[in-house]
């Protein structure tokens, strides 16, 4: 749908553009906001708090486990510790924007910085990329060139084009962050009403593990996450009941610092045997050399 | 945790928040993340998140428990095994607390 509509001049297009694209990603966030309002509610937040967490902090595994750990008085200092580092991953979205953004009024980007969620980052990067690429290619096209060619169009390199006046993109980001912000409001409301009408017995506090293990496990993509996951999990039941929730710092920084370290040793790895391949390529195309099979840096299967 | 106290928090979360959001956007070409930091950021959400489920799982009433009599343990696997094969969200809590309302009536003798 976003591949085939042209860029557009008319702001209120964009606008438009941008709720369109971000309505089928509504349907998966809308339960979690009910689920978020229920749940809130459950752990014995004040019912205003809980919908105000919704406007003012506006990110939901952040308020999830903003919610658990007030639960479980949690000092703020360690509560807002973990805030910031659960968040940093929007760093990274704001680095990603900042080339589109950098040429509008300052309001806008204060404006758009506020909108800038999961949900919304990821339909507006899209549209700016496959919108920049196409316009990267109607350029080439016009000046005769082969689209391949020019890789070194602005548009490619994410720079702000030189008719930035013309660009009315940052309409389809507040069109797509506004959708979800709505949707998000109305869906902590309706949760935090229908959270009141569920008995305690309903064990409804455990949707919020649950919710954590299917945010999790689509994230275990290599041995690193797993990794991280694991040693993770066992330092934060080891120090469940250290004091000042300090055991669930520490299990985060080790988990992050394990995922780390075996991202870069199998990085490190990758490039060797990369190396050695490419070494033992050369080798096998000397006429008196033997098999390729038998110059690769593991042994060959038994079946041979 | 007194009233001030929450909407204090709440606010300075929600400053913290915009803070990250905003950063790199009014930073752009003057500040880049080092790369270490970078790829670091992607282990973020497993390990806080893992961080979180195993003592709530583990641990809920207090001493560590991996037997078969905590419930929500065999609700957790089961509903990690519906994320796995699955990748469906909602799937995943439905099925975890099918399990654990199971498990509570069979065990209540129902």
């Amino acid at each position: 749908m976003i591949g085939q509509t042209e860029p557009m001049s008319d702001s209120r297009n964009e606008f438009l553009a941008g709720v369109r694209a971000e309505l089928p990603i509504l349907l998966g966030v809308a339960p979690f906001g009910m689920i978020y309002g229920a749940l809130a509610v459950a752990a014995g937040l004040p019912t205003a708090a809980a919908q105000a967490m919704s406007a003012i902090v506006f990110a939901g595994s952040a308020q999830f486990i903003l919610t658990q750990l007030i639960a479980t008085s949690t000092p703020p200092v360690v509560l807002l510790l973990t805030v910031f580092v659960v968040n940093l991953r929007h760093m990274l979205y704001s680095a990603s924007v900042a080339p589109y953004v950098h040429g509008l009024k300052t309001r806008w980007k204060w404006l758009l910085a506020y909108l800038l969620t999961d949900e919304a980052y990821a339909v507006t990067i899209t549209y700016y990329q496959q919108t920049t690429a196409q316009t990267h290619r109607r350029d080439a096209e016009a000046a005769g060139v082969e689209p391949g060619m020019s890789q070194h169009s602005p548009h490619l390199r994410g720079e702000v084009p030189e008719d930035a006046g013309a660009d009315k993109r940052h309409w389809f980001f507040l069109g797509g962050g506004l959708a979800l912000w709505s949707c998000w409001q109305v869906c902590t409301a309706i949760g935090i009403f229908l959270g009141a009408q569920v008995p305690p017995s309903w064990s409804l506090d455990f949707t919020l593990p649950l919710t954590f293990i299917a945010l999790v496990i689509p994230a275990l993509v290599d041995r690193p996450a797993v990794a991280a996951a694991l040693t993770a999990g066992i330092v934060g039941a080891i120090g469940a009941g250290w004091p000042y929730k300090t055991g669930l710092v520490a299990a985060a920084l080790v988990g992050i610092a394990v995922g780390t370290w075996l991202d870069s040793t199998q990085r490190a790895r990758q490039q060797r045997e990369y190396r050695n391949e490419s070494a033992g390529l050369t080798e096998s195309n000397k006429p008196d050399s033997l098999h390729p099979v038998d110059s690769l840096p593991y042994p060959a299967s038994e079946e041979k | 945790m007194t009233s001030a106290t929450l909407w204090l928090t709440l606010l300075a979360g929600g400053l913290i928040t915009y803070a990250i959001r905003l950063s790199l956007i009014l930073a752009w070409g003057r500040v880049t993340l080092p790369p270490t930091l970078q790829r670091g950021l992607r282990f973020v959400p497993p390990a806080v998140l893992s961080a979180i489920i195993f003592p709530e799982i583990l641990r809920h009433d207090g001493p560590l428990d991996v037997s078969f009599g905590n419930t929500r343990l065999l609700a957790g696997l089961v509903a990690a095994l519906v994320a796995w094969r699955t990748k469906n969200a909602l799937l995943t809590i439905a099925a975890g607390m099918a399990v654990l309302w199971g498990l509570q009536m069979l065990f209540r003798g129902v």
